[in-house]
């Protein structure tokens, strides 16, 4: 059999919690996440890194966590679409907005929206229609035709009102 | 039947979805995130021969590999071997057992043919690979064209051709009336497969309980009692012996999710064998080839009309792509009835030739068999009008049904056997409504100036009816719990479209309540007996009146039990909050918890007090006469880059009629987001197999699903034609944002590409179709831009 069970420590920081963790090298961030930690706020959609679901932030920048290791994260801060509303149970600006302008269908995309948009946000403002297209684009939605994203992001996008 | 909806406060609201929080903070349910501690995982050794007999399976390599816990195959279990019976039939389809796992011959590639189950999906991985299949293959078949052609390969043995069946319609006289038209055109249009692609691919987990026998099955289903039914069946086993539950969260479903596929079948006979939990979820690579598609169409359409653009009769003979066996066949009879759409045509022939392929089957897709007939009907609408010289907007108000005529009967025969009738609708108020947005006739100004300009500029309109609200029925079930709310419980299960809002907005207006103290509950085969499913556009005119109705009898039931207690009259009676009260003494009342202490808790071997009824519940299965028609028109301007042929959308409005809005929002959303898909089908996706049957698009590298930046901004007018067939006057929203978009848009095409006489007569349309168009077609000069 192929050398599946070599075993590798991962020792990262997902939401502010630090994890070690010893895992098979050749389980994904996704399925790390999912099914070691729990956190199953993170989908997989098409495990070749085209749909965006899996999308979480590492060390700054959002990746598709279906096409890393986890062992590629060792030593990384990890966050994901669990640690974005605030520990009272508010929605974050960014979800409200989503909710609001309808934007959430089926909803199994939307995590992954959550992150990307989350870090393009943190690089800097979303001005126009345009951009927010643009922003959205790295993700696939099947539900909503993207119209109430545009809105919601545009609101919250810092941009001139 | 009169609307007997008492005050409208929640229903028709924009109210906002308590769905969402969960779904954006990561904390909803979906099938793979269930906590089933210690469960399996499986995954399917598939054909990867479109045909091919099995000559043997070897699984003895893949059983030895640590962590796996069994492999079977189509041969091992033999006592779910039957066919799977087909959704919908006819008397005249020729039928072929669609086994779970088939054990000797496989028909198209994905085909599973055995399970392996271990502690992880990467063991079960592993050991696929070791599992080997010796096949004999076959030679394949894999459009309808080849399928049809004479000594073609047949797809199953024993039959003399690939015809799976053969239905004609017609209504009127359409053979003298084609001969004697003053004037006749013929084309050929082939409208390409398509996918769902819900973001979640399928799923499906179950656990068997030996101590009380009862198998619960967790499924991505859109169906989960027929899920039930149909594994009842296979299985010999009582249906309350199966629970199915569709988790409260499903990843969209657009159709596929509402089939029944082997897989069902097998993972929970497994659960059962292995005493175990097993689960699989469908990676996406399998989602490419083995969950059903639809769309592949090819219509052989003619039409024949007077001078003064008048329909005189249609003529429309289709193949359709069945696949490898036949799961239903509701979407090529959609297709046979949708034809004639919005026009008033006298003599109709509608004829459907379904043939088999070695491709995996097809089911329904978002539109389900009308985008096809859509196309067919609104590419020669439009033929017809260029041949008049007419402009293509003033053919069809010359031919709409008019809003008076209403029902209209078709004149031909809808699938459940009754004559096909539109029940309500406006066809001129929807045209020129969309048209008006659309401002016509300045975009008419626009597209003669680009012209000039030498720029590829195009209108195209595109008008449709969508059967929708179909029966048999859908149930509805209350109760009063003991804390003082209500519990709304539905057999439907939702894949997105917020069913715990809006049927909790119904059952506020019902009641008489206020929304926070009404639940919703959905999907789970053990909370109601009888249900349907979720396909058809058909829950809000099926499942809604069911609420409502229901929803009446509970508050009788309240005020009822409510009068015995406060000794007063029902009539004087108001629900307020969490209490029923006094009208004109407010402090004279009851609280919900009281009545439900008093009717459901009781007091243990004490006679009820006279007027108290004994357990609070109601239950309404609702069952619409026949289908309502919901409708729309759409108008969408292109710009065609001759150089590269790709499609610039510079506007795009949608006019829209699906009778009364629980939930404009929610319709909203429903419309945009089936607009996007219908982009798709016009544009962009294409699941393209090759002459040997192997599918060539299966990642989204090959396959395009249209991001944010394909999808073009849209503008929604909305028209109300209430139906009469239910009480809300409710009919379904959930594909006319698809239907007619492939239509529009090659409308719109065709028209930038008049100067050229180019034609577009297959979808989706692409660039290098496009560039085929424009370097092929008739430059020398002699089409009808230049005569």
């Amino acid at each position: 059999m192929p050398d599946q069970e070599e075993p590798v420590w991962v020792d990262t920081v997902v939401n502010g919690v630090r994890h070690e963790e010893i895992v098979d090298a050749r389980t994904t961030l996704a399925d790390f996440l999912r099914g070691r930690l729990r956190l199953t706020g993170t989908h997989v959609g098409c495990e070749h890194g085209v749909c965006g679901a899996c999308t979480v932030i590492v060390d700054g920048a959002a990746v598709r966590s279906c096409l890393m290791l986890a062992v590629q994260a060792d030593g990384a801060a990890v966050e994901t679409v669990e640690s974005l509303a605030d520990g009272s149970g508010g929605l974050a600006p960014l979800q409200d907005a989503f909710s609001r302008h309808h934007a959430v269908q089926c909803g199994f995309c939307t995590s992954g929206f959550m992150m990307s948009t989350t870090a393009a946000l943190r690089e800097g403002p979303v001005t126009c229609a345009r951009q927010a297209r643009e922003v959205l684009s790295g993700n696939i939605c099947r539900c909503t035709g993207y119209t109430g994203m545009v809105a919601a992001l545009l609101e919250v996008g810092g941009g001139e009102k | 039947m009169t609307a007997v909806v008492p005050e409208k406060k929640m229903i028709g609201a924009s109210v906002l979805r308590r769905e969402d929080r969960r779904l954006l903070t990561g904390a909803a349910t979906y099938l793979d995130d269930l906590e089933l501690p210690g469960c399996y995982e499986a995954a399917f050794v598939r054909s990867p021969h479109a045909a091919a007999r099995i000559v043997s399976i070897d699984t003895s390599a893949a059983a030895a590999v640590p962590g796996v816990l069994g492999v079977w195959t189509g041969a091992d279990l033999p006592e779910i071997a039957k066919g799977i019976p087909p959704k919908v039939v006819h008397p005249q389809l020729r039928d072929v057992p669609r086994m779970p796992l088939p054990a000797d011959f496989v028909k198209f590639v994905g085909e599973p043919v055995a399970v392996v189950v271990a502690t992880s999906r990467y063991v079960a991985e592993d050991a696929l690979d070791l599992v080997e299949v010796e096949y004999d293959v076959l030679p394949a078949i894999s459009s309808t064209g080849a399928a049809l052609a004479s000594s073609a390969p047949l797809v199953h043995d024993g039959a003399e051709d690939n015809v799976a069946v053969h239905v004609t319609q017609t209504a009127g006289d359409p053979t003298a009336a084609m001969d004697a038209a003053p004037h006749r055109l013929r084309e050929r249009f082939t409208v390409a497969r398509g996918g769902g692609h819900s973001m979640e691919t399928r799923g499906v987990a179950a656990r068997f309980d030996p101590t009380t026998e009862q198998l619960v099955v967790w499924d991505t289903t859109q169906s989960p009692h027929y899920v039930r039914n149909t594994l009842a069946y296979l299985y010999d086993m009582p249906e309350d012996e199966i629970r199915v539950v569709a988790p409260p969260d499903v990843g969209g479903g657009f159709g596929p999710k509402a089939q029944f596929y082997g897989e069902e079948a097998v993972i929970p006979w497994v659960a059962r064998l292995l005493r175990n939990p097993v689960k699989w979820i469908e990676d996406r690579r399998e989602n490419f080839v083995a969950t059903m598609m639809e769309r592949t169409q090819v219509h052989d359409i003619e039409i024949g009309f007077d001078d003064d653009g008048h329909i005189l009769a249609v003529r429309n003979i289709f193949e359709h792509d069945q696949g490898a066996y036949c799961a239903g066949l509701q979407v090529p009879m959609i297709t046979l009835s949708t034809l004639p759409g919005q026009y008033r045509i006298p003599n109709i022939h509608t004829e459907l030739i379904a043939c088999y392929t070695n491709m995996v089957p097809t089911s329904s897709v978002r539109g389900a068999g009308r985008p096809q007939a859509v196309v067919a009907m609104e590419r020669m609408v439009d033929r017809a009008a260029e041949h008049l010289g007419m402009d293509p907007v003033e053919f069809r108000r010359r031919n709409l049904v008019q809003a008076d005529e209403f029902p209209y009967r078709v004149g031909l025969t809808f699938r459940d056997g009754s004559p096909l009738t539109y029940d309500s609708g406006d066809f001129p108020l929807l045209l020129e409504s969309t048209l008006d947005r659309f401002s016509y006739d300045a975009q008419r100004d626009l597209q003669r100036a680009a012209r000039a300009e030498g720029r590829l500029v195009g209108i195209g309109v595109a008008a449709y009816v969508e059967g929708c609200g179909l029966g048999p029925y859908e149930g509805s079930r209350y109760r009063l719990l003991n804390d003082g709310t209500i519990l709304v419980t539905l057999a439907a299960a939702p894949q997105g479209q917020g069913y715990e809002t809006v049927y909790a907005q119904i059952a506020a207006d019902a009641l008489g309540m206020d929304m926070d103290l009404i639940r919703v509950t959905t999907g789970d085969t053990s909370r109601i007996p009888f249900g349907q499913g979720t396909f058809a556009s058909r829950n809000t005119a099926t499942a809604g009146p069911a609420t409502l109705q229901a929803g009446q009898e509970m508050r009788g039931k309240l005020l009822q039990v409510a009068e015995a207690m406060l000794k007063t009259s029902a009539a004087s009676l108001t629900i307020r909050d969490n209490r029923v009260e006094v009208t004109d003494d407010p402090t004279r009342g009851v609280s919900l918890r009281d009545i439900a202490g008093a009717a459901n808790v009781g007091k243990h071997g004490i006679t009820l007090a006279p007027g108290i009824l004994p357990g609070l519940e109601t239950t309404v299965y609702f069952a619409p006469e026949r289908a309502a028609y919901a409708s729309g028109t759409h108008a969408v301007a292109v710009e065609i880059d001759p150089e590269t042929g790709a499609i610039d959308v510079l506007r795009y409005v949608i006019g829209h009629d699906c009778g009364n809005v629980m939930n404009p929002m929610l319709v909203d959303g429903q419309v945009l987001g089936g607009f996007a898909h219908g982009v798709g089908n016009a544009m962009y996706e294409e699941p393209f197999y090759d002459d040997s049957g192997q599918p060539q698009s299966t990642s989204y590298l090959d396959y395009s699903l249209p991001s944010s930046m394909e999808v073009p901004p849209v503008e929604l007018v909305h028209v109300h034609t209430p139906s009469p067939l239910n009480p809300l006057g409710a009919k379904g929203a959930g594909e006319g944002g698809t239907i007619p978009v492939p239509a529009a848009i090659a409308n719109a095409v065709e028209d930038a590409l008049r100067p050229f006489g180019a034609r577009i007569t297959s979808l989706p349309i692409t660039p290098p179709k496009i560039v085929d168009a424009l370097s092929t077609d008739d430059l020398d000069g002699t089409g009808p831009w230049h005569g």
